[in-house]
């Protein structure tokens, strides 16, 4: 048989993950002293609190489906925590739906919007994942590169230049990964501004949002007047409350939106795993101090890694989200792949390039710190000697 | 002065200015922070927290119940001052419960231990008796874990 031709051909032109690819050759260098700043997800393993309310689940033998949309007390759990930090009120009947992670909650809401040819407005760097769900749904992705100087924001300006008559959607993945871009209240009212009079939707992709850093807290697009009726929000309990591998996230939306979401995730999915929804009413309930004791730890590795940096050279925009800091690298003379290799080959310190986030990576390098400050001191010290190397040989 | 005791408890070898950059502070704040916690005598000292098992000395640590008879002008502080200025011995501390005197001792074999408790110990004044408990293993350290190597299970996304 050849399989060649059996296969979906959008599918089949898409290229595996850049991040994937460069761990990939990771793992074909076998050192012992092999160390990597590359991992996107909480060192914390999930609060106990929050464990235990899952385990509890399993030995009542909560092991059923839940509602297609999800428990409902968890939906209304979610309800009352947006609404407790943004003071809109999303309805839990009709309004949220609760998903397998953050990811199927963009895959659903892509599909349910994007028509055979409609374009997609993706600012780039960003994850990896916006783009290839957009071409899987039959929509052109259109890359916006949002630029260093602008702190890597989408500017009103670059919004506009973008739209089309065929643009019917709009990504806004804030805080960035991989920048720790964030866009905050005024940023996100000259967007409004732009959208304002036209019919296109917007996928805020807030998975970050409690990660951010600084006095002022998260803004939500879904606060910003001209933004709530257009923007379905996404976001979810991996980041904020280390529960990666429980898989869930949710999404919020207009009522009309959320009827055709659910159809999708009701014939995909059926629902998210049921003792994850039952840990997740906890962390919504009762995990706020748990957030701030990790966004407190992320806080002090930010600020320490970004001085590392900046001391040898790699100049670093101050990211003020996420758990990323996005230097540049662009001193070595080298590419982004190229440093990021060789810096693994002959430092054996892991990070992910910068073009792995798209057109407008290039030049710069992601670098995590879900790490301990041991870790990140050890990567720091061969990185540095990395620089000097080059230096020296550039003489 | 909380976060900085924090970040000292957990890690001492961090230059002035790397911890200057995590608690958003500058060098001369820390350095004037550190100067008086020490001498105010909250810092007591900086040391290594070494697993002992994974090099080649032999070495032993025993816990020992104290039962004492406390003094009337000291109370139990003349007993324990006594004790604590044995080299041996690690850590006293004052308890609540069937004993009074919980006390930490190393040596490097079990006979010296033995022989510690025995000749040294036991032998003040105030001492009515001892229960000596040796460590078999140990896993965790002032919060540290010593058992096995910490392997990253997380995946690459």
């Amino acid at each position: 048989m050849d399989y060649s031709k059996v296969l979906n051909t959008t599918l089949a032109s898409l290229p595996p993950s850049g991040i994937r690819r460069f761990f990939d050759i990771a793992n074909e260098v076998k050192a012992d002293d092999m160390i990597s700043l590359s991992i996107g997800e909480p060192d914390f393993a999930t609060p106990w609190h929050i464990r235990e309310k899952g385990i509890t689940s399993l030995e009542q033998g909560k092991t059923w489906y839940s509602a297609n949309a999800g428990l409902l007390e968890l939906r209304e759990a979610i309800s009352r925590r947006i609404a407790r930090h943004t003071a809109v009120e999303f309805d839990p009947r009709s309004e949220i739906v609760v998903t397998v992670g953050g990811s199927e909650a963009l895959d659903i809401g892509i599909r349910a919007l994007v028509n055979t040819g409609d374009e997609v407005l993706v600012p780039s760097p960003s994850f990896v994942c916006y783009a290839p769900l957009v071409a899987m749904a039959g929509g052109v992705p259109v890359s916006i590169v949002t630029k260093a100087e602008n702190g890597f924001r989408l500017t009103a300006d670059e919004l506009r230049a973008a739209i089309t008559p065929r643009t019917k959607l709009l990504i806004l993945p804030f805080p960035n990964n991989p920048t720790g871009a964030v866009m905050r209240r005024e940023h996100l009212e000259a967007i409004a501004d732009v959208l304002r009079d036209t019919d296109i939707m917007v996928i805020s992709d807030e998975i970050y949002g409690a990660l951010t850093y600084g006095d002022a807290p998260h803004v939500s697009a879904v606060q910003i007047e001209g933004l709530r009726e257009r923007t379905l929000l996404v976001d979810g309990f991996s980041k904020a409350y280390a529960m990666t591998g429980w898989r869930l996230g949710y999404i919020c939306g207009p009522e009309p939106v959320m009827k055709q979401v659910v159809k999708l995730h009701q014939y995909a999915i059926m629902c998210a795993p049921t003792t994850a929804q039952h840990a997740a009413i906890e962390a919504m309930e009762n995990g706020d101090e748990d957030i701030a004791y990790m966004r407190g730890e992320y806080d002090a590795r930010r600020r320490l890694i970004l001085q590392e940096l900046n001391d040898m050279g790699l100049t670093c925009f101050e990211p003020e989200g996420a758990f990323y800091v996005f230097p540049s690298i662009q001193i070595s003379g080298l590419t982004s792949e190229e440093f990021c290799e060789q810096l693994l080959l002959r430092h054996h310190v892991a990070i992910v390039p910068g073009t792995a986030f798209g057109d407008g990576g290039e030049g710069f390098a992601r670098i995590s710190y879900c790490y301990s400050v041991n870790h990140i001191m050890e990567a720091m010290k061969r990185i540095r000697r990395f620089l000097q190397e080059l230096k020296e040989e550039a003489r | 002065m909380d976060k900085l005791l924090k970040l000292l408890d957990t890690n001492a070898r961090l230059t002035t200015a790397q911890m200057a950059a995590m608690l958003n502070t500058t060098v001369e704040d820390i350095e004037a922070k550190m100067a008086k916690l020490e001498q105010d005598g909250v810092v007591r000292a900086y040391k290594a927290l070494i697993d002992w098992e994974r090099t080649d000395r032999e070495c032993v640590t025993a816990v020992i119940e104290l039962r004492v008879t406390p003094k009337r002008d000291y109370g139990f502080e003349g007993i324990a001052e006594t004790v604590m200025r044995f080299d041996e011995v690690e850590s006293v501390y004052l308890m609540s419960g069937g004993y009074d005197l919980l006390v930490t001792v190393n040596g490097r074999t079990f006979k010296e231990v033995s022989m510690f408790v025995a000749k040294r110990l036991s032998t003040l004044d105030s001492v009515i008796s001892t229960a000596t408990h040796f460590v078999l293993r140990r896993y965790k350290e002032s919060g540290v874990m010593f058992l096995g190597e910490q392997k990253d299970e997380r995946g690459a996304f």
